[in-house]
């Protein structure tokens, strides 16, 4: 029976190696990268990915020999009465001291990018966050955001292609959090806080809009679009979107100014 | 301590073991080990709510929105039988909840940590015997009180176990968020309340009720483990129950620590705060991440005596082991922050929260290396209960191998509150410290009630259950990896996830069995207390103080007085013939001294 049990653990080995390569080959898997640094987040992943496999299979490799090796019942030999060794402690504590602090330095400019080194652009719209949509905020013709003449949209996000995109963030309620999977981005969403977030994006198409954090009953429901383009399609988009609703908006202003 | 543990003993059966009534005995009882055993059978009950809330979890991602066989026609008649996803968010958060505070937590410290701890040191019984027995009816509040969320207008707690403001605080913002949250807060304090006598009187047990010779290194890892636990409970604890009571103020007097000012909820204004969301999130992780600890190191403890045992083999490094318990308590207070990488606190401080949750897998990783060392050369028995300590470790290396992805804090911006976060804490909490917990059941399980558990069936249950939980948790790495997130009702109308259902089908099969391989536990466990073989005091022959007692230890624990001469490690050791050494036994040239 014990060598039963050996090779149930072995069984581990060959479940994560099966997993981890069927993933990818049946798409399920990091999702296609539009961006132009997300492939440092993915690089990182798979680096990450590398080494915890070497350990991983080291580990679990001699687990499953050690069993099998020292199974009472066909192990003659006796006991190793030993209580450690001060050299092996030294050398488990030193390597992975140093491979943790090598993947904490390695990791270091890829946080700052994202998070820390904003781009000096002025913001394409403003991201606003409610139970349990998107609602967006474009400059109208006068090119400044938080006037009259913006143009408001839900859900509906688009982008220019190729530029680097800067936008605010903010929630009127509860926390919510901007997730765009193909773009590696992910920023949380607090009332009372106004977070930045930027990104490039390198192909035109269209993708997901996540909300990523717990925000009612609805959270399954908070879907938005993200919409890359051209520079002159954006621009095209942007025109219609305003057109439209200074026309569903002009009786309203009237007769309000009556 | 008294040298006449066995004349009081007997003087105090015969004076008060006739007066003591059942309910004194059984029910409000001040002995250690009938309240371990109380908090055993408690935990082991909602360890059954928790699952069947985790089936129903698991139903709705696999196939959402289908019409639930039986229950849907009762739960949901409005909606035709169809989960509704309020009842979605409220599934999760109670499983959490219950698994957490109600299973993890009391299993470890309250079962384990009041069963073992003055029989592994050589103790009568706790320093405070009514503070312990407190310590257990202050759990029954919080059972009834969340078991009364379970039924108040408009559902249960809903806003995750996490219970983060604005959502959990605002009763406009979600459906359970009425007195369904209050009723959950109130709970958790007084969970916490009986967490903190517990931990008192662990602390004060451990530094001064150990048996003649029972110095702190020759303590049992189990103990040392139950030390600690203490001691990061003490320290973390009261920053919880302040949270806890900040929250219950903002939602009931307005205070506004959580909440800041001009929000619109549900079209309505709720009252003016000047507080920060954030605050919670700091409070919360500074008790919550010592408290990943708190629900780890007990079964880590527990493992490496199970291992030392049925290995025949002294434990490979005790004193890296001690240290690295320690390591990982210490460090786990500083790490915190690597829960808000993305929740808008500082980068910069996400850096340095970064390198001290780097720095946290290194005492993990040298107590791997030092299991292995372990079975390294020894003789191992397959037993159940090291079926159950082995597979600890196969498991605990990948949850703790995908603790790194999430430390990386840029990895972290793609992967934070996906499935790649639900596969790593599983692998840690469910693979790690259940399958501990398991095993402990079956190693201890003679000396509490005195007969053994049967091993062809645990044996079964052990290979259902290890084949299940790796079907159940593993694929949720590659879920994980594309994106997916955690504590959606339905995910698949996104279009980046519609492709991951009949994975989640193949999850939702095997979470099923792996419930379902639980009967023969709970089969196993009922019957061997009645029908199972007698264990006598030592079945396993094994070094521990505990074994030297009688099987159940009667009150006061020890017919002798235990008087301890090594550590509780000492198998296969050439100074005697059997492979085991009793902590107790004189050595062979002090033999005759030590009689007299």
């Amino acid at each position: 029976m014990g060598r039963f049990w050996c090779l149930l653990f072995f069984s581990v080995i060959v479940m994560a190696v099966v997993t981890f390569v069927l993933g990818p080959v049946y798409d399920h898997w990091l999702p296609e990268d539009i961006s132009r640094d997300g492939h440092t987040i993915d690089h990182l992943f798979l680096f990450i990915l590398a080494l915890t496999s070497i350990v991983f299979l080291g580990t679990q490799f001699c687990l499953f020999v050690f069993m099998w090796k020292y199974d009472a019942a066909k192990n003659a030999k006796p006991v190793e009465y030993t209580h450690g060794s001060h050299t092996l402690e030294v050398i488990w504590t030193i390597i992975p001291t140093g491979i943790l602090l090598f993947i904490a330095l390695y990791q270091m400019n890829a946080w700052a990018d994202s998070k820390m080194r904003r781009p000096d652009v002025a913001p394409l719209l403003e991201v606003t966050a409610r139970q349990f949509e998107w609602r967006l905020r474009y400059p109208g013709p006068d090119g400044e955001i938080g006037t009259q003449d913006d143009i408001h949209t839900v859900n509906d996000l688009h982008i220019p292609v190729n530029e680097d995109i800067l936008f605010s963030l903010k929630s009127m309620d509860v926390l919510h959090s901007f997730f765009l999977p193909n773009l590696r981005v992910k920023q949380d969403a607090v009332p009372g806080m106004k977070q930045w977030v930027w990104f490039r994006a390198l192909e035109e198409g269209e993708y997901d809009l996540v909300c990523a954090e717990l925000c009612g009953w609805g959270h399954y429901k908070m879907k938005g679009r993200i919409t890359v383009e051209s520079r002159a399609q954006f621009d095209k988009w942007l025109e219609e979107q305003y057109l439209a609703q200074e026309a569903t908006q002009d009786p309203a202003l009237a007769a309000s100014e009556n | 301590m008294s040298t006449t543990v066995a004349g009081s003993h007997s003087h105090e059966a015969s004076s008060h073991g006739h007066s003591e009534s059942f309910i004194s005995t059984y029910i409000f009882s001040k002995d250690h080990k009938i309240i371990g055993i109380q908090f055993l059978f408690s935990t082991l009950l909602w360890f059954l709510v928790g699952g069947l809330l985790a089936l129903a979890v698991r139903m709705q991602v696999a196939w959402p929105w289908a019409e639930i066989p039986i229950l849907g026609k009762l739960l949901f008649a409005a909606e035709g039988g169809q989960m509704s996803p309020e009842f979605y968010t409220m599934l999760f958060t109670m499983h959490a909840s219950v698994m957490i505070f109600f299973v993890i937590i009391p299993i470890l410290a309250g079962a384990f940590g009041n069963y073992l701890i003055p029989l592994m040191i050589g103790a009568d019984d706790m320093a405070f015997p009514t503070l312990n027995m407190l310590s257990y009816w202050f759990m029954w509040p919080a059972f009834i009180l969340m078991g009364m969320s379970f039924f108040a207008e408009g559902g249960s707690a809903s806003s995750g176990w996490t219970a983060y403001p604005p959502l959990s605080v605002i009763s406009e913002s979600a459906p359970g968020s009425g007195s369904a949250q209050d009723l959950w807060l109130l709970g958790l304090i007084f969970v916490g309340i009986s967490s903190m006598m517990g931990s008192v009187n662990y602390m004060t047990t451990i530094i001064q009720m150990r048996a003649p010779g029972m110095t702190m290194f020759r303590l049992p890892l189990t103990i040392w483990a139950m030390f600690i636990t203490a001691v990061l409970q003490a320290f973390a604890l009261p920053v919880l129950t302040a949270a806890l009571f900040m929250q219950l103020l903002d939602r009931n007097f307005a205070t506004g620590f959580f909440i800041p000012d001009g929000l619109i909820v549900n079209n309505i204004d709720p009252a003016p705060g000047g507080g920060h969301p954030l605050l919670w999130q700091h409070l919360f992780w500074f008790y919550s991440h010592p408290a990943v600890y708190i629900m780890i190191l007990p079964a880590m403890g527990m493992v490496s005596d199970i291992i030392s045992c049925f290995a025949r083999k002294p434990i490979f490094g005790y004193k890296p082991m001690v240290y690295s318990i320690c390591g990982i308590a210490g460090l786990g207070f500083i790490v915190w922050g690597h829960h808000m990488f993305v929740s808008g606190m500082n980068p910069a401080l996400g850096m340095s929260f970064m390198v001290a949750t780097m720095m946290i897998a290194l005492p993990s990783a040298v107590k791997v290396f030092n299991w292995l060392g372990t079975i390294w050369g020894g003789q191992i028995h397959y037993t159940t209960a090291m079926l159950f300590a082995l597979s600890f470790v196969s498991m605990f290396i990948i949850g703790g191998l995908s603790g790194i992805f999430m430390a990386a804090t840029p990895v972290d911006i793609f992967i934070h509150d996906t499935y790649f976060i639900v596969a790593h804490f599983h692998y840690v909490l469910f693979a790690g410290t259940a399958m501990g917990v398991f095993g402990a059941i079956y190693f201890w399980f003679p000396k509490m009630f005195g007969r053994l558990m049967n091993e062809p069936l645990g044996k079964l249950h052990f290979l259902l259950t290890f084949l299940f939980l790796n079907g159940t948790f593993f694929p949720m790495h590659i879920l994980g990896a594309v994106g997916f997130p955690r504590r959606l009702a339905d995910p698949y109308h996104y279009e980046t996830f519609r492709h991951l259902q009949p994975l989640n089908e193949f999850m939702t099969y095997c979470a099923i069995g792996m419930v379902a391989a639980q009967i023969i536990f709970a089969v196993n466990f009922i019957g061997s207390m009645f029908f199972g073989r007698p264990a006598g005091r030592n079945p396993w022959n094994a070094n521990g103080l505990e074994w030297t007692a009688p099987s159940p230890p009667g009150h006061g624990n020890f017919d002798f007085q235990p008087v301890v001469y090594r550590g509780p490690y000492e198998y296969g050791s050439p100074e005697v013939d059997s492979d085991y050494y009793l902590q107790t036994q004189p050595p062979p040239e002090t033999k005759e001294e030590a009689v007299v």
